[in-house]
């Protein structure tokens, strides 16, 4: 079978599959909001209300402590907080490919060293770390956005690396080796889009990882806090007493959009184990042609399909 | 015998090279960064300090005149003496004592959060794969997945509003009541743990899902296997070959990325400590990146780090004893 007809197969397979389709429509249409949203809302930054009042129709989400609309500053929020997210997963995973890639697929002593250097990344408790690093810089969402990559690239590193491991023995490596095309290109060219369904669940996992980062720096206070974003709005419904004056509407819209948003990201990436996992794919034709929990008794189901 | 031994003093020399990787990392930071990192520290410093006061805490950061490699050591030689600097935020305290107050209540908090979720997602994991696409299969991992999704700060604020501020059933702040004296005596203990139930409940809660979906999917590779076949075959009950034949051989690699959760756990609790404004590490942290006291925020890395690598080290003799394969 090619590349492309298992691509297609994928493609429609994930659009077939519910968690998946409901994830990606659920992500989109947040992203069409951020982009398309705040030309809509009111001006997240004025000053519209008395502060802290409770949801009303004039404010559907109330106003916070500065008395500005909660429902434009989650809206307007999702712009930085999703780029930075997107931006962080992609770069994470390109870096994670490089260095991943070359240790697998190098091994002996280059992945050695380098598999010393992800452990010791791996190992070091990311939080403590972001915050000195993120004290030092500028506050902004490029400083975000650089602090997450290199506190989280450690991970997909190491998983492109085992399945790099893995793939590096197979034939049709072994015959572009003596077809005498060269590393690099045996890399990119050969071994990486075989990896795809990988490399796309990696970049989905680390956008994950990035807007909860993301949002917990944000909330320290590291972030730009001039700023809109999720992470901001939750650090000023903390700095306004939200809690202790009761206005859960000031902190509760930001935090059910986080949560939505990486949710759907979840069901995404459930979504592409599903369709791409060989072991998944057969067990699900096993189940179509197979009475209820056979499957659950440890034998190997034996079935004839014609007579 | 000695192959533990080996392993063991392998492990550990890989985490000595992570902790002096953590050492650099926290002197070169501040010199990579754009400005003078003497005149930012020092400027927050401005008239709190004798000049003999302002030689020391030089000396501490290796923020001497002389050549990288001269500051380089003589910062190396006072974190191995313990000399953390002086802290801006609580002046004139030395980090160190700053520190090590919150470290206990850290470790306990987030300890016992850590462990109490692990058994229990460990256990759920087990259950549901034996029962794959049963009720409760199909209902809880998405719903741990979602519960999952929520930053663990903000869903301590959500706890907190509602249990604490609305219901008042848990206490707001603290990690135990002004009216009992510090120590070893029953109502002291009553009232840390009554303090620590809102917080670990939402850490165990926001954790659970990962520890049941890896327990899970081992736990599917192992029913498949002979001998599993062959317990059930011998009419053992259900529960026996569950517990005894699949888990105890489907829990390793839950317990090796016990040591790899720990880091991340941690960090979920320091931002929980914040909002319940317990005592522990991460309220340091808080006041540190308030009041951009850098000596604090950087003792708090290294000793955040240490712990976490110590933790480590001790989860590889736990494997040690666990897994007879690391043995041979």
């Amino acid at each position: 079978m090619n590349k492309n007809s298992i691509l297609k197969r994928w493609g429609r397979g994930i659009i077939k599959n519910k968690k998946a389709s409901f994830g990606i429509y659920f992500v989109s249409s947040l992203i069409g909001l951020s982009i398309f949203g705040p030309l809509f809302t009111l001006d997240p930054t004025a000053f519209l209300g008395t502060p802290l009042s409770p949801p009303s129709l004039e404010h559907f989400f109330g106003t916070n402590g500065q008395g500005q609309d909660v429902l434009s500053q989650t809206i307007a929020g999702a712009r930085q907080t999703l780029l930075v997210a997107f931006t962080t997963g992609f770069f994470v995973v390109l870096v994670g490919a490089f260095i991943g890639g070359a240790a697998g697929y190098y091994g002996g002593k280059i992945d050695d060293f380098l598999s010393l250097i992800i452990n010791v990344f791996l190992v070091m408790p990311g939080l403590p770390l972001m915050v000195i690093l993120a004290s030092w810089l500028p506050p902004g969402p490029l400083t975000l956005a650089g602090v997450l990559i290199l506190t989280g690239w450690a991970w997909n590193a190491r998983v492109i690396r085992s399945q790099m491991m893995s793939l590096k023995g197979r034939d049709f490596v072994l015959a572009a080796i003596i077809s005498g095309e060269s590393n690099t290109r045996i890399i990119f060219v050969e071994i990486m889009p075989r990896m795809l369904s990988l490399l796309a669940s990696s970049f989905i996992g680390a956008s994950i990882y990035a807007i909860g980062a993301q949002v917990g720096l944000e909330f320290l206070g590291l972030g730009d806090v001039s700023t809109v974003s999720w992470g901001t709005n939750l650090y000023w419904a903390s700095n306004d007493l939200a809690l202790l004056t009761g206005s859960w509407w000031t902190f509760v819209p930001t935090g059910l959009s986080i949560a939505l948003i990486s949710f759907s990201l979840t069901l995404i990436n459930f979504g592409i184990d599903e369709v791409t996992n060989p072991r998944l794919i057969s067990e699900r034709n096993w189940k179509k042609q197979l009475p209820d929990n056979t499957l659950n008794n440890g034998v190997t189901p034996v079935v004839r399909k014609n007579g | 015998m000695s192959n533990s031994i080996r392993y063991l003093t392998r492990r550990l020399g890989f985490y000595s090279i992570a902790a002096w990787a953590a050492l650099t990392l926290n002197f070169f930071i501040p010199r990579l960064m754009p400005g003078d990192p003497a005149a930012i520290i020092f400027a927050r410093f401005r008239g709190k300090l004798t000049p003999e006061a302002m030689v020391a805490l030089r000396e501490t950061f290796g923020l001497t005149d002389g050549p990288l490699l001269i500051q380089y050591f003589s910062y190396i030689k006072s974190m191995f003496k313990g000399d953390l600097g002086v802290s801006i935020a609580y002046f004139p305290e030395p980090v160190a004592n700053i520190i090590s107050t919150g470290l206990l209540w850290t470790i306990f908090l987030a300890g016992t959060s850590l462990v109490i979720s692990f058994i229990i997602g460990t256990l759920l994991g087990a259950i549901i794969s034996w029962k794959r696409g049963g009720r409760l299969d199909s209902f809880l991992p998405p719903f741990l997945a979602f519960i999952g999704a929520f930053p663990y700060f903000w869903l301590a604020m959500l706890s907190l509003y509602i249990f604490g501020f609305k219901l008042e059933w848990f206490p707001l702040r603290h990690a135990y009541s002004d009216d009992v004296t510090v120590g070893l005596n029953i109502p002291f203990i009553f009232s840390s743990i009554y303090h620590a139930i809102l917080p670990a409940t939402t850490m165990v809660l926001v954790s659970l899902g990962g520890w049941m979906l890896s327990m899970r999917n081992t736990m599917i590779t192992t029913l498949g296997s002979d001998y599993i076949t062959l317990a059930r075959a011998k009419g053992l009950s259900s529960w026996i070959v569950m517990l005894k034949y699949a888990a105890r051989n489907a829990i390793l690699p839950n317990f090796t990325g016990f040591g790899m959760a720990l880091g991340f756990v941690l960090s979920g609790a320091l931002l929980t400590e914040i909002i319940f404004s317990y005592p522990g590490q991460g309220y340091l942290l808080l006041q540190a990146v308030r009041s951009q006291d850098f000596p604090l925020m950087q003792g708090l890395f290294m000793t955040i780090t240490l712990a976490v690598l110590a933790a480590n080290w001790f989860v590889d003799i736990a494997i040690l004893f666990l897994d007879p394969r690391t043995r041979k």
